[in-house]
Parts: C-alpha cells; structure tokens; sequence
C-alpha cells in the first residue's frame, strides 16, 4: 500500500456491487478499495463465491460498479480499457472452437493491425507459451492446459501492460497446473506488465505473486495485504519447501479461515 | 437439443456397419415389394419395375438423358424448392441475428413469431393465390412464407445464447461491430441455423408440391395431378419417388455442406 | 416478465393496426386483403357458425387421432430400432428411402386409395407424423448415458426398473421434442389435405370454399387465424406438458 509515488497501474476505491435478480439483492462487494503498482504480479486470493471474478469484471470493464470508481494508469474506466489482456477460467468458453489456434490468438489483436505484424505476432506469442507447431489446429483437438495455453498467447499477443486472470488455472490438472505457473513465470520476466490474478488456492498465490491480497467472505474486502519476498526465481519443489513460503501459507490460511493472522513466529508484516 | 435435428437428417439410425446387409434389406424389400404388387395385379399398386420403367420414359430417356417433360417437371420444381428456401435463409438468418441480441425487439414480436410459427402455411394459399400471380410468385410465397420461421426462430436462439464468456472475450479484446458479427456470433449460431435450415428445406419441399397441387402448369406436383386425372398410377407413383429422391438428395447435399462447415463441432470429440 | 408480455402486446397491437392502415388506405385492393377490422368481424361471424365450428372439430379430431396412431407407432419401433443394432442397420436404407418423400405427394394417391372421407387425411397425419418420433426416439435410445445404464447395472437393478427408472425418463424429452415436430406436419397435412381434396369437413375446406369458391378473402384470413391458434394452442400444451412432468429436461424440449 505504500509504495513509490507514481501513479499506480490498478487503483480501487470504495468499490461496491450488488446483484438484483427476482426481487432479492446480493451484495458482492461493498467498499473495496485496493492499488498494484505497475509491473507488480498480485494475487486476490479469497474463498469461492465472495466476488473476486466480479472484482475482475470491474477491473476489465465488463462491469460497472455501483459505487465506486476504479482507475487504471490514473484513468477511470468507462467501457473496456486499452492495453488489456485476460484470461479466463473457463478456457473452453472464451476461445473460438471454430476458429484454428492462430486465429483464436490473432483474435486477441487490435482491428486495425496490418496482416504481416499480425502474423509475427500471433507465431511469436504462440512460440512464448510453447504452441508453435499447434497453430493450426482447432481448440477441441487440445488437451485443457494446451487450451490455456492459447489463452494465455491471445492475452499476451496483444502486448497488454495489465493483464487480468480469472482462475486461470482452476480447470486443469494438478501437473498441467505446475507447468502453467512456470510459464506464467519466465512470461512475466520477458514481458514488462502488470498482472492481477484472481484465485482461491493458496499455494498458488505465494508461489506466482509479488503481492497476496486475501479477501473476507462475501461481500469481499481486503482482509490482508501480504508480501512476498520469495525473489524472482522460484522452483515448484524448492521454493515451495522454503520457510518464508511455509510461513506465508500459513499465515494466508489463518486469515482466509476466520480473518485472523497466523499467530506463529517470524516478523510481522501487517 | 438441436442434436435431435441434426442428427436427424444424417439418420438416428447411425452406425450402421456392413452397407452389405443394409442394402440386402433393401433389395429384398424391393424384390418382395415387386413380387408381391405382380400377384395382387392391382392397378394401384403397381410393381416397382413397372414404375421404374414410367419414371425412364418420363424423365430420362430424352434427346440428351433428360426428357422435355424433366425440364418441364423436375427442374420447375427444384428450382422453387431451392429459390424459397434460398430467400428464407437470407430473411431467416439476417432478423434471427437482429432478434438474438436484441431482447427488446424479441419481446416485442414474440407473439407474432409464435402465431406465425404455428400457423399451417397451406392455409395462405388462397390469399397468395389472389395477392400474387398464379403460379411460380404464388408458389414461392407460400414457400418462403412457411419456411422462414424455423430459420429465424433458430438463428435467433442461437444469436441469444451465445456463451457469455465468449461475448466478454470479444469484448475485452475489442472485437465489436461486424467483426464480433462474423468471428462469434454467426459461427457460434451456426449449428443452429443449420437445425433450422434442415426443418426449413423438408418443409420446403412439403409447401412446393402443396401448392403445385393447387395451381400450377408444370412442376412435380402438376404432373402428379395430371397422372391423377388419368388414372395414371404408374406415373403418380413414378412422381412420388422422384419427389423422394429429390428430397434425398437435397438433404444429402445440406448435410455435405455442414459436415465441411461445422466440423469444428466434433473436432476432437 | 410482465414488461414481456406488455411489449408483445404492443407488437401485435402495431401489427393489427398496420394491417388496418394498409387496408384502409387502399394499397392493396380490400377485396384481396382485407383490414384488420374486417378479419376480426370475420372471426367473430365464423365462431358464431356452427358449421365452421364442426369444421374445426373435424379438422382437430382428425389431427389428434392421426398424431396418437403416430405415436403408437413410432415410438415403441424407435425403440425396437435404436435398440437393437442390427435391426437398425437393416432397416437404414428402407428408411432413408422412405423418409425424404414429402408426404403431401401422397394426398393424390391416398385420395383415390382410401377415398375422400376423414380416413385419408388421418393416415397422411399418420404417414407425416411417423417420421420426427421415430427418428427421435431412435436417437433418444441412442443417446442414454451410458453412465446411467452402468450405474443402475452396479446397482444391481433389473432390467425392467432400468427400463422405467433410468431409460425412459432419459428419452422422454427427446421423443417430445419429436411430438412438437411431428404435431405441425400432421396439422400441414390434414389441412392441406381438406384443401386439395374437398368433399368433407374441416378448416382447410372452409377456407377452399371461402377463398377459391366465395372470394371471402376475410373469412379465408379468420379461418387462417383459427387454425394458427390450433397449432399454437397445441405448441403450447406440449410445451407445458414437459415442463409439468418432465422438468429435468428443459433444455431438450426447449429448442424449437
């Protein structure tokens, strides 16, 4: 929350939204106010249902908030910003069963691009995620990770500088999973970008983030705000054995379960 | 589902393994059909050589394969079948579209659609019949009147239920206008307008030879009620397996095209 | 919902009155087409006929017991032929011969075979309306989760309660699906048949009568409506049938 002085990449404030269907009214969010800096990796880690995908949806443009405002680069969003990639849970249902995989990646590029940069594009992002020789083919010939593989190439082909994952490896198993973390990883080393990325596991989160925000049951605010310090390079097996990591997972579980922090040793961080 | 439709037309009755025994079958059937009709002698059943050999002399042993009375009858025909149907998909698919992402203009024509949808198209015959000329513009109004429902009705059903997620996608990366038109909503409708455009084309075929029947001077349906007045049951016979035969290959050919076009479908199971 | 229902309203009401204003304003000869008005004076005069009244009933009885003999037989040889494959194999090309024959071609014919009366039209209902259940229900057969048959067969359940329990309320949509199908064509059939062949009782030879016989192009349009109403009223008893007594399957049903 302190950070440098210069205009944040993602900056909530008073955040609330609320569903009306037959008469009744759920309140997703109410009052959520949360900052990432640019080039920050940050996890919204909170249980299922309490309106972090919502969150997302705010931060996306998909939806208006209520009340609230959110601002991306100092912006206040009003419609779909630019500079956006995102990832979808459900990989099944964002891409194009009918287009092949290059075009579901092309799919991802601004309108007005011409033929040849599309083309360099979409073979350069297909290449970063390791899916060169699968352009071709269609979504439904694709294992699931593969699937979100393509995914994550259509996000980054479009070269975003804020990019926002919904879950983005719930639906997969638990090895395609470790693998995707992984290029997640190396892809935000070779891309300079923001990313925010919702999930409800929390291994997950410590592992990928600069930045754990934990949620309360709906309607969702920010419960803690954590710190990583586990550097830059990080192993599936290692990483994950190292104290801090423990640490953190506990710490992320306490708050997660009744909101209070882990009473355990180390330095507080709050 | 939809799948009832589709799967309809390529035949519920799918893997079916040796083509030996299927067309064994249907040489027996053809065999005691013809066996049968020579021991009854009866003039209104007559044996399927008999009928073969009407339909060769109607139909295909003119000057160049086809007879004047082909081009007179079959091609007539066909071509109301294929004009009708043609313009209701045009029709069909362009307002379905329109209605699918429009919830307003849906509710507002929903019982028009519902009423025009149930009604019996046959029954409009008599006002075509006085509204346009006799014959081919009478013909395809009826066509087009009684086929453009289920076109659109299924177009706009699968206009509106395109996956959220794939419309947030379009959205987030942008993909508006006739560009979201072209690489989500159609493709995504697709396996139901082509459900549509299969109800469409028998009820097509249904809706010619109803209204040949009626009024006409050439056509299938014509030569079926000129073989009627004759007592001409060898050729109203003839009429009716060509009729089916067209309609066969119609079908087939509709479901040649949606095997190349929505192969993504079961593309990898 | 009740702000869809209003619109619908206002969509019929724009309908009826543009269908007014065009007959009013002469573009199309009134003799031809009449107004709105006209058609509803019409409708009113031919519910208050008791002879179209019988025209109805005619048609309807005709319908409904063309489209039960339909069912009688459709549905228990869709499960004869989607059960046993071989039987399915040997029959495919019989039946794909005789599916695509559009069964109004059959009307010259059945005319002079079984003659004018209502026993022509219910077995052109019949013909017409075989074809959806059959092909329905085979793929109903076809389609029971083989996960639910496994289940019941861990189970431990005979063959009979998979039958009731497991077969049936799976295909049950699907077949009703085939109903809806099959409900329209038999109803295109029956009145097309009154149309063409005359000679007896029933909607379609009220509007022949009217239409090419009286030139009464508004009672043509008000018996047009009745029978749209018939067909609609049908559309939606199955519709509420599913949804009453078979609510798993919404989605199977819904689609037209």
């Amino acid at each position: 929350m302190k950070g440098a002085d210069v205009t944040p990449m993602v900056e909530v404030t008073d955040l609330a939204v609320a569903f009306r269907e037959a008469g009744h009214t759920t309140t997703v969010l109410d009052g959520l106010s949360l900052r990432v800096a640019r080039d920050e990796v940050v996890c919204l880690l909170g249980p299922s249902g309490c309106g972090k995908s919502t969150l997302l949806r705010c931060l996306a443009g998909l939806r208006a908030p209520d009340r609230g405002e959110v601002r991306l680069r100092g912006e206040p969003v009003a419609g779909v910003p630019d500079g956006l990639g995102v990832v979808f849970q459900d990989y099944g249902r964002s891409l194009l069963p009918w287009s092949t995989v290059a075009r579901n990646v092309d799919f991802g590029l601004p309108a007005d691009l011409d033929r040849a940069t599309r083309r360099a594009r979409t073979a350069q992002a297909l290449e970063a995620v390791g899916l060169a020789d699968a352009a071709a083919r269609r979504p439904g010939q694709l294992s699931g990770g593969m699937q979100q593989r393509v995914a994550i190439a259509r996000a980054l082909a479009r070269r975003p500088d804020l990019l926002l994952m919904d879950e983005p490896f719930a639906s997969v198993d638990a090895l395609t999973r470790a693998d995707l973390e992984d290029l997640l990883l190396r892809v935000r080393r070779e891309y300079a970008m923001t990313v925010v990325l919702v999930t409800h596991d929390i291994d997950e989160s410590i592992y990928l983030s600069d930045r754990v925000v934990v949620l309360s049951p709906r309607p969702a605010a920010v419960v803690a705000d954590l710190a990583v310090d586990l550097g830059g390079d990080r192993d599936q097996i290692t990483t994950r054995e190292s104290h801090a990591f423990v640490h953190l997972r506990a710490r992320a579980a306490s708050l997660l379960r009744d909101g209070s922090d882990a009473p355990e040793p180390a330095q507080d961080t709050v | 589902m939809a799948a009832v439709e589709r799967r309809g037309g390529g035949v519920g009755v799918t893997g079916a393994r040796s083509p030996l025994v299927r067309w064994g079958v249907f040489a027996l059937a053809l065999v005691v059909w013809e066996l049968a009709a020579r021991a009854a002698g009866s003039a209104f059943f007559p044996p399927p050589s008999a009928i073969a050999a009407a339909g060769w002399a109607l139909w295909f042993s003119g000057p160049a394969v086809l007879t004047e009375g082909a081009w007179a009858d079959v091609l007539p025909s066909v071509g109301r079948v294929l004009a009708g149907w043609a313009v209701s998909g045009v029709i069909g698919i362009a307002v379905g579209l329109l209605l699918g992402r429009s919830r307003r203009a849906t509710e507002y024509l929903a019982p028009l659609l519902a009423f025009a949808r149930a009604l019996p198209p046959p029954v409009l015959i008599p006002v075509f019949l006085v509204l346009f000329a006799a014959g081919t513009p009478m013909q395809l109004a009826t066509i087009v009147f009684g086929t453009v429902w289920p076109v659109l009705l299924a177009t706009a059903a699968g206009a509106r239920d395109v996956d959220p997620v794939t419309i947030d996608t379009a959205e987030v990366y942008g993909v508006a206008g006739l560009r979201r038109l072209r690489r989500v909503i159609l493709p995504a409708s697709a396996p139901r307008i082509v459900a549509g455009l299969r109800v469409s084309l028998s009820l097509a075929l249904i809706l010619m030879v109803v209204s040949e029947l009626v009024a006409s001077t050439n056509g299938l349906g014509h030569q079926l009620v000129v073989a009627q007045r004759s007592f001409d049951f060898t050729a109203m016979w003839a009429a009716i397996v060509l009729l089916g035969a067209v309609g066969y290959a119609l079908n087939a050919a509709l479901l040649g095209v949606e095997r190349r076009a929505l192969g993504w479908t079961t593309a990898g199971g | 919902m009740s702000g869809g229902v209003l619109r619908g309203l206002v969509g019929l009401a724009v309908f009826l009155a543009v269908g007014e204003v065009v007959g009013r304003l002469g573009l199309v000869p009134a003799d031809l087409l009449p107004p709105t008005s006209a058609v509803l004076a019409g409708l009113v005069e031919i519910v208050g006929d008791p002879a179209f009244r019988a025209d109805v009933v005619a048609t309807v009885l005709a319908w409904l017991i063309g489209l039960g003999i339909a069912v009688g037989i459709a549905v228990p040889a869709g499960v004869l032929l989607g059960s046993v494959p071989g039987i399915r194999a040997g029959t495919r090309a019989l039946v794909e011969f005789l599916r695509p024959i559009p069964s109004v071609a059959l009307i010259p014919l059945a005319v002079v075979l079984i003659g004018q009366g209502p026993t022509s039209k219910i077995a052109l209902a019949v013909y017409a309306a075989v074809w959806p259940i059959l092909f329905a229900t085979v793929h109903a057969v076809t389609e029971v989760d083989p996960l639910l048959r496994e289940t019941a067969a861990a189970f431990r359940i005979g063959r009979r309660r998979t039958l009731l329990r497991v077969v049936l309320p799976s295909m049950a949509p699907f077949v009703l699906t085939g109903v809806r199908l099959a409900a329209a064509v038999a109803l295109i059939l029956v009145v097309s048949t009154e149309l063409l062949v005359g000679g007896g009782r029933g909607i379609g030879e009220y509007i022949a009568q009217s239409g090419t016989g009286g030139g009464r192009m508004d009672l043509v349009l008000a018996a047009a409506i009745v029978a749209g109403l018939v067909g609609l009223a049908a559309n939606a008893a199955l519709t509420a049938a599913g949804r009453r007594w078979l609510p798993w399957s919404a989605a199977a049903a819904g689609s037209a």
